[in-house]
Formats: structure tokens, C-alpha cells, sequence
């Protein structure tokens, strides 16, 4: 049963009980991001301090790997640096992309290591990873002086 | 498709007989699970006299259809035109009005785009020319491949797209909208790919003629699983795909009256669909060779006619009738559970074999993901159906969809497998 291996009580616990939840002010971008596929949105929000991470809030309508893997991402990057939010992004990223072929480094992912078994089902992948796409987008948005993307997100609507 | 089909409905055997050419439907997936496959309105799989065809053409036959004078190009254009003969038999259409396409998306922007391009074209194609402030009508259930191309026609041309509304139990709701002068179009579907739900064809088929607009019929849904005869429900244009009725994926079906089609200027132009080329300019066959432009798939057409020759063999009343069974059975059954909602007409009158459901707060992802590891394989997005889903509130749902093989044992897997999903998930009585 590989059900299991993906639903781990981790993921579940994150989807019933979502981390920092919710569209909180201040922030310095806004990212929306959506996956074609099945109809599921993210608007997630970056306040950075520095190079640091301060908050990051959102909203999300999604499947349970969605929602759950955008709640873990709040608690690895908040009060971390950029740079070591996107180093966390890219061995994320490498291990639910790798058809389980690749070892997660518990250290870097924590909590997240429990998206392993996403990597077994290649059409759940962009589930895994659409809060980390809006939380890229943000910081990138953050850091060159764009906040938003909020225009695209009221075309979509 | 209409209310009471209670007679003609397989015997246990025979269904056993049908499921024994579809070799797919004996694997099993997911840890030695036997496929339970509930996903024919996105594919449907192919029975071996289907395949044969399409082996027994390529390797006996193949060459270059319509063109060269040797045997084996007499012999593939042959069989080309035999499957377009029985194609166009299998729906009431007559060999000439029935158009190649590579699939069902590609025959409605033949139109949509033939409809725009009648404007530069002149001559007789000028009555299909649409003008800005004209109206192009759709409905609210659309899949994107009946939805989008009218966007895109609408954009070209200045015209107004406009639609009907759907009920809260899945219906068209005819009052959402009075059609004017100004209606050029009228396209909408035979049967919701979502909800399974038949529009009352005949009705909008007249208010269409009533202003002078054009009707085109979206029949992936329907041709199928029911009879279908074009010329009875004298619509003007529809289109079907291959790959939903037991044939091959890469051909699709443009049905158009003769005389429309003759008028309607060509979407791709090139090889084959011509008459006289010259340097200064070029005259174009009549249709339907006007609108296959290039070296058309072969195999694939082969494939479909083979297909409609099973279809046919079984008997389309019976079809339907089987189908209608097991569409009764899967409402009855999902009604029952706590927390399952129907997205569409919760009984079987004028509605086909899909059910999309949402089972309590459980994402349609997540539910999908739990029937695949029963190895119940259905489909769990928005179906190309956005703003439908959007009109009902929700991003996905998970649709079941039925085809000729499927048996009351697998609904009951189906049934089993929502239970599960609400175990799982823990989704409150």
C-alpha cells in the first residue's frame, strides 16, 4: 500500500490543522498561483525583514497534499534567510520530483520529508509544489520591488 | 438517453463476451488490484477487432491516401473512404458530410475558425460571415474544447459571446437567455461530459432556426452511448472524437450539412484540399476534401470504422440500455452514503453514464487517489469544465463515466471505494 506511504498522519495533520493560515498584513509581495489540471489556487503573501523571512501567510482553495505541503512550508522557511529558504525549495523540489530515487536529507527538509511518497505519483507533484511556485514568485517579487500579482488573480476569477 | 429504457439491456454473458475483446480490461494495476476502469469519458479502450484493423491496415495496406496510382494507394484510400461511408452511417450523415479531423477540439475550431475566415472569403461563404456586435451562444455546462474556440471567434471577429445558465440540479435553464437577429451561433453539447445531463436538443434547435443562427452539436458525449442520428436532430454542424467510442485517439469526426459545408471557406489549407494551384492563387476541392488538408491519418480512420462496426454489432439501443442500468444503479448507490453530493441530475431521465460527485469536504484529488489505489481508476478535476465548476461552487470533482464493458460489479467497487474515501479521510456521518 503506497496510499499510506503518501498520506503519512504528518500530511494529514498539516491539511486538518494548517500552519500560519489565512492573508496577514504587512507583507512586501503577493504571488497567485494556480494548477490548471484540477482547479487549485494558492495566494500566498512574503513579509521579508532583511534577508530574512518574517511571515508568510496565504490562502488556498486544494487537495490535502496542497494545502498540507504549503503549511510545512511556512514553518521551514519563517525566520529563516532567503537563501536558506531556497536552499530547502530546491531539495524539496529535487525529492518529490525524483520518482523516489532520491534520499531526503532529513536535516534540510524536516517535516517534509513526509512528501517522499509524492514522488511515487507523478500527477500529485505540482500539488507538492504549488505553494512553493507562489512562495518563489513572492520573494522574487519582494526582493526586485513588484509586489504583486494581484491582477492576474481578479483576470482568473 | 431519454427516461425509461428498461428493455435490451445485456445478459451477464454477454457482457462477459465484450469483456473478453478488450484485452486492457483483464490487468490489473496498483498491487495485483484488477482494473476497475470508470474513465471512459476522458478515453475509452479498445476492443482487438479495433486494433486489428488498425495492425491488419498498416500491414497490408498503408500507403498514402488519395494520392498515387499504385495498389496499395488504392487499397488505403479504399479503406479510407469505406470507414468514412460507415462513420457517417453510424449517425444519420451521408459520406460526403462527414469530415476527418484529429480530434473533436480540431472539428470545432474548423468551424469557429471557417466562420471567421468567411468574412475575407466572399461569395457564398458570405452568410457565415459574423460581424461585431453579432452574438455567439453557448452554455454554461461547455467543455473547453466547445467554450474556448467561441472565445477565440468572439475576439476575431468583435462578436458577443453569451450563454445559458445551468440549474442547481444540472439542467439548462432555457429562460437564462432569449436568443436575437443578432445570434449567429448556437453550439452546445448533447450530453455534459460533468453531468451526464441531455439538453433539450429539439427545443434549442428551433429557437436557433427561429433567429436564422447556425447550431453546432457537441456529440463526444453521446455518440458514444446512445443512437444518434444528425439528420433526425437537424442540427447543422456536430463533432465526435475517436478515442470516446472505442476508437483510436488522433481522429475526430466533423459532421456539417452538405450544403453548409460547401459554402464554409477551408481552416488549414494545403496538399489535398486543393483543385487548381497556381502562383497567383488557388481554387479548393469540394467537401469533404476541402477541410482535410496534408496526408490525413489512415490507420486511425480505419481504427474508427472498425470501432463503429463493434458499436453497431452490439446495437446502440442496447448500449444505451446497459448503460442507463448502470447510470441507475451509481446514483441510487451514491445517494445513499452520507456526505456524498451529486454535481448534476441525481435520477436518469434525459442524462448519460458520467456522475461527478464530491464526497463531504474531501478534494476530488484526494478522493481519486484513494479509488486508484482500489484500482478504480476515474477522473478527478475539473473535467474541462471550469466555469461549471465554478458555477457550482467547487474547484474539481470526481466523475465516474461508463462505457459499454463496464458491469454492475464495478459500481459496486465504485460504491465500496467512496466509503472508503470517507474512512479515510474520516469525512463525518
Amino acid at each position: 500500500m503506497k496510499l499510506e506511504q503518501m498520506y503519512q498522519e504528518i500530511i494529514l495533520d498539516h491539511y486538518r490543522h494548517p500552519h500560519r493560515s489565512g492573508l496577514r498584513e504587512p507583507f512586501d509581495a503577493e504571488s497567485y498561483q494556480i494548477n490548471p489540471t484540477c482547479g487549485d489556487e494558492v495566494t500566498l503573501r512574503v513579509a521579508l525583514q532583511g534577508d530574512r523571512v518574517a511571515d508568510v501567510s496565504y490562502d488556498a482553495i486544494g487537495c490535502s497534499i496542497s494545502q498540507a505541503a504549503t503549511s510545512v512550508l511556512t514553518d521551514l522557511v519563517v525566520g529563516r534567510t532567503v537563501a536558506e529558504s531556497a536552499t530547502t525549495m530546491d531539495a524539496f523540489m529535487e525529492m518529490v520530483q525524483s520518482r523516489g530515487k532520491v534520499e531526503p536529507d532529513e536535516k534540510v527538509l524536516e517535516d517534509a520529508v513526509a512528501f517522499a511518497g509524492v514522488s511515487q505519483y507523478p500527477s500529485r507533484v505540482k500539488c507538492a509544489l504549488l505553494g512553493w511556485m507562489a512562495f518563489k514568485d513572492a520573494v522574487a517579487r519582494a526582493e526586485a520591488g513588484s509586489p504583486d500579482n494581484g491582477a492576474q488573480r481578479t483576470e482568473a476569477q | 438517453m431519454t427516461g425509461q429504457l428498461t428493455t435490451g439491456q445485456l445478459s451477464a454473458s454477454e457482457l462477459e463476451k465484450i469483456r473478453a475483446d478488450f484485452p486492457i480490461l483483464s490487468r490489473t494495476v496498483r498491487d495485483n488490484r484488477p482494473l476497475v476502469y470508470l474513465d471512459s469519458g476522458a478515453t475509452s479502450q479498445r476492443p482487438r477487432q479495433v486494433l486489428d484493423a488498425e495492425r491488419a491496415f498498416l500491414e497490408q495496406h498503408n500507403a498514402a491516401v488519395h494520392r498515387g496510382a499504385h495498389q496499395l494507394a488504392e487499397e488505403a484510400t479504399d479503406a479510407y473512404e469505406s470507414a468514412r461511408a460507415r462513420i457517417a452511417a453510424f449517425v444519420g450523415a451521408q459520406p460526403d458530410e462527414v469530415v476527418f479531423t484529429k480530434n473533436a477540439t480540431e472539428a470545432i475550431n474548423l468551424v469557429a475558425y471557417g466562420l471567421s475566415n468567411a468574412a475575407v472569403a466572399g461569395g457564398a461563404a458570405e452568410r457565415f460571415a459574423v460581424a461585431p456586435g453579432d452574438e455567439i451562444v453557448i452554455t454554461e455546462m461547455e467543455h473547453h474544447a466547445n467554450l474556448v474556440p467561441w472565445q477565440e471567434l468572439c475576439r476575431r471577429t468583435g462578436a458577443t459571446l453569451r450563454w445559458y445558465q445551468v440549474t442547481d440540479d444540472g439542467r439548462l435553464d432555457l429562460d437564462s437567455l432569449e436568443l436575437s437577429e443578432r445570434t449567429k451561433v448556437v453550439a452546445f453539447t448533447h450530453q455534459s461530459n460533468v453531468m451526464g445531463t441531455v439538453p433539450p436538443v429539439a427545443e434549442l434547435v428551433r429557437r436557433a432556426r427561429a433567429v436564422g443562427a447556425l447550431t453546432v452539436l457537441d456529440a463526444c458525449q453521446s455518440v458514444p452511448h446512445a443512437p444518434v442520428d444528425f439528420a433526425a436532430l437537424d442540427v447543422d454542424f456536430a463533432a465526435f472524437s475517436g478515442h470516446k467510442m472505442l476508437g483510436p485517439s488522433g481522429v475526430g469526426v466533423l459532421y456539417g450539412r452538405r450544403e453548409l459545408l460547401e459554402a464554409l471557406p477551408p481552416f488549414l489549407t494545403g496538399g489535398s484540399m486543393i483543385e487548381i494551384v497556381k502562383m497567383e492563387g488557388s481554387t479548393y476541392a469540394p467537401p469533404p476534401q476541402r477541410f482535410e488538408a496534408g496526408v490525413p491519418m489512415t490507420s486511425q480512420a480505419v481504427g474508427l470504422g472498425a470501432a463503429v462496426d463493434y458499436l453497431s454489432a452490439v446495437g446502440m439501443d442496447r448500449v444505451a440500455a446497459h448503460e442507463y442500468a448502470l447510470t441507475e444503479q451509481a446514483l441510487t448507490g451514491l445517494s445513499e452514503i452520507d456526505g456524498v453530493r451529486i454535481i448534476g441530475p441525481s435520477d436518469c431521465v434525459d442524462r448519460g453514464g458520467a456522475v461527478s460527485f464530491m464526497i463531504g469536504d474531501v478534494h476530488a484529488h484526494d478522493a481519486g487517489q484513494v479509488l486508484d489505489d482500489l484500482g478504480i481508476a476515474v477522473r478527478a478535476s475539473h473535467h474541462c469544465a471550469w466555469p461549471l465548476h465554478r458555477r457550482f461552487g467547487i474547484a474539481a470533482s470526481v466523475r465516474a463515466s461508463f462505457a459499454v464493458y463496464n458491469t454492475p460489479a464495478e459500481i459496486d467497487a465504485l460504491l465500496a471505494g467512496v466509503h472508503e474515501v470517507r474512512r479515510f479521510f474520516r469525512v463525518p456521518a
